[in-house]
């Protein structure tokens, strides 16, 4: 891991929030599944042109969800979604697909995100089909877009079983460039590679990203990536924002304590002050179908133990609240830096 | 994640690594071979399958007739030969028309899922309810009863079909209604998986319409598991052909089928077993043979490995 930080960090660094225009807006955005699992339960959310907006949580608190609900991949059960003002949550059937056009999604899965039948041509190729560019400029652009990729053009006309998992998220991240977005939704985008893949991918993705002026909203629970990576850094809990900051706050300074023991699990993650020893996260968050009344995160949350549990967190559901630039749900926000120190005592 | 290449490489060079390793999968290929040859070769024999020799009724095999003669001194071989011609056209015509009605009913119902997909499946699951066999004769007997009058509203191009086609028509029709339901089920249940692939979103994405999906990535991937449902479809189609005509809700008479030759052969099971030994053979080894390449087919295409790779 340390070493994939360096190579990293020789080619990003973290220059603060590049405040754009808003490309992307979500207000009280909501998705209830048949199962009654509140996967995204309130979110508001507004990314800026040219940032990289990263998205942090544990496993199932719903950062796929938000992604593929942002570019209505999945429909919002309630609240809305802008891009570059547009509701796009309120379209349907071809105004959606003309609407949606910059929006552009690069998966998880170097498997699953390509059609095992096609040719690597062919799947970069697929949105220039679909936007009816003809099939001699489609092959050049093509060609254009492995060459930018890495890939070259004698890939062309592989299929991709014959590719390597590196290779294949290559290939989805060409895909997701043919028809020129302006914002990419990356869904942990580099947790399936191998460590060291994993940092040619992320430095690709940062090159592509000052190539074309793109803007990312970059998912993935792993924090020395997102670190790396991320303009601001948004930690999701239970279908929640319970953070919102730009990373070099959030990483110095948490002002949540699901955050701060995020951060204290991260193995040597170079912290502004001295060592803390973890603070543990115990059990498991609780059912997104039957929430306590209250803080969503009160059941783990070791600041609440420390304050002797008081009531307003088992009474008062907290908001987003904070700075401009800061802003954590919870109702002592101000201890956490503080306190996280003197843990596990 | 190794299993997906090496699966579909197999796929150009299956069969003759599969046979060299396998000598049954021989066997049954060279068997079905030879039926399909005899099947096709039936107006070639030196008998007529409908020639009576009132004189060698029921006769046991001898030089003349090699299989003998049945109870009207008609050629068993000749008979068999056209009988196979029977059974397999029908199997096989029945089966493409199940498939093609088992994939417009399980593509639709699992990509669109939701209401459309609640009826089409209530209906499916209802009409499995039937014993097979019991819902076959029951629309044979609906179907023949129908088409063998004489009628003269709209149904009577089919009705003349089904006439000329000596009661086949009418096999074909309950065939192909009962059959579609096993491919439906089959390939709703792979569309479904296929339609949260990641590249299906990814196309969505980029625009494509239902349709465009439908056709472009879907379908293909559907194919090794409709080929896996043909597999379970034609030797039970032929297994029913044979049932309705040994019932008499099949062919008519004269044509010949595997099936009403057994049925026949039942008769006079005690005086002269070869009139129901050598067509009850027939099927069993062609069933039997069916099955082997089957199985090969479904080895080499199984589903469950292929989403093993991918799950990963
Ligand atoms: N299609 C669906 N139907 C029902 N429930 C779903 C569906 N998709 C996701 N969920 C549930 O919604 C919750 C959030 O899932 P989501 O995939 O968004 O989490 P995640 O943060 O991306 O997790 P991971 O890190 O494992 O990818 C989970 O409880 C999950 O089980
Ligand atoms: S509001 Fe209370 S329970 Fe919730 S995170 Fe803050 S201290 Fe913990
Ligand atoms: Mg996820």
């Amino acid at each position: 891991m340390s070493e994939l930080l360096k190579q990293i960090g020789e080619t990003t660094n973290n220059a603060g929030a590049r405040l754009g225009d808003t490309i992307l807006e979500a207000r009280d955005l909501h998705v209830i599944f048949g199962t009654g699992v509140r996967a995204v339960d309130g979110i508001n959310l507004k990314i800026y042109r040219g940032e990289t907006l990263g998205v942090v949580g544990e496993s199932g608190c719903g950062k796929s969800t938000l992604g593929r609900t942002l570019c209505m991949l999945e429909a919002p059960t309630g609240g809305s979604v802008a891009l570059n003002g547009l509701p796009i949550s309120d379209m349907k059937g071809s105004s959606l697909r003309e609407a949606r056009k910059s929006l552009q999604m690069v998966f998880q899965d170097p498997y699953s995100s390509l059609d095992p039948r096609q040719r690597a041509g062919e799947i970069i190729g697929e949105p220039l089909l679909l936007a009816g560019v003809d099939k001699k400029q489609r092959q050049s652009r093509v060609n254009e877009l492995l060459d930018l990729v890495s890939i070259g053009a004698s890939g062309y006309a592989k299929f991709p079983r014959e590719f390597s998992g590196g290779q294949r998220q290559r290939i989805g991240i060409a895909r997701s460039l043919a028809a020129n977005p302006e914002i990419i939704i990356c869904d942990e985008p580099v947790s399936a590679l191998d460590v060291s893949v994993q940092a040619q991918i992320v430095n690709l993705l940062v090159s592509l990203q000052r190539k074309l002026n793109l803007t990312y909203v970059f998912i993935s629970h792993d924090l020395a990536v997102v670190r790396q990576m991320a303009d601001r850094v948004a930690v999701m809990y239970l279908g929640r924002i319970v953070e919102l900051a730009d990373a070099d706050k959030i990483f110095a300074a948490p002002r949540h304590p699901y955050t701060a023991a995020l951060l204290s699990a991260v193995p040597r993650m170079p912290t502004s002050s001295a060592k803390r020893k973890p603070i543990s996260l115990p059990g498991d968050p609780p059912s997104p179908m039957h929430l306590p009344p209250g803080c969503r995160f009160q059941a783990r949350c070791w600041l609440r133990q420390k304050l002797g549990s008081p009531d307003v967190c088992s009474a008062v559901d907290p908001m987003l609240s904070g700075t401009g630039d800061h802003q954590a749900a919870c109702h002592f926000q101000e201890h956490v830096d503080a306190q996280r120190g003197a843990q596990n005592a | 994640m190794t299993i997906v290449p090496s699966i579909q490489r197999r796929g150009v060079s299956l069969l003759p690594t599969s046979i060299r390793s396998k000598p049954g999968l021989a066997v049954a290929i060279a068997f079905l071979v030879l039926i399909v040859v005899v099947a096709a070769s039936a107006s070639f024999l030196p008998y007529d399958a409908y020639r009576q020799d009132l004189l060698h009724r029921n006769s046991p095999p001898s030089w003349n007739h090699i299989l003998g003669t049945d109870e009207l001194g008609r050629d068993m071989l000749a008979r068999l030969a056209i009988g196979a011609r029977v059974s397999l056209v029908v199997a096989v015509t029945s089966t493409v028309a199940a498939v093609l009605i088992g994939i417009a009913v399980g593509a639709i119902a699992g990509y669109k899922r939701g209401w459309i997909d609640s009826v089409c499946m209530r209906f499916v699951d209802s009409m499995y309810a039937f014993p097979d066999t019991l819902f076959a004769i029951l629309i044979a007997g609906v179907v023949k009863g129908q088409l063998s009058q004489s009628s003269t509203d709209f149904f009577s191009p089919i009705t003349a079909l089904y006439k000329m086609s000596g009661g086949l028509f009418g096999v074909f029709l309950t065939l192909s209604f009962t059959s579609w339901l096993v491919c439906a089920r089959i390939v709703r249940a792979e569309v479904i998986i296929l339609r949260s692939a990641e590249y299906v979103a990814a196309a969505r994405l980029a625009g494509a319409s239902d349709l465009f999906v439908m056709r472009r990535h879907i379908l293909p991937n559907c194919l090794p598991v409709i080929i896996v449902a043909a597999t379970f479809v034609v030797p039970s189609a032929i297994l029913l052909e044979a049932g309705l005509s040994f019932l008499g809700v099949g062919v008519d008479p004269p044509t010949p089928s595997w099936g009403a030759m057994i049925a026949s052969g039942v008769r006079s099971m005690q005086s002269y077993p070869h009139l129901l030994i050598t067509p009850a053979i027939a099927v069993g080894l062609t069933l039997l043979s069916i099955n082997v390449v089957g199985d090969a087919l479904r080895e080499h295409f199984d589903p469950s490995f292929r989403r093993g790779g991918e799950a990963s």
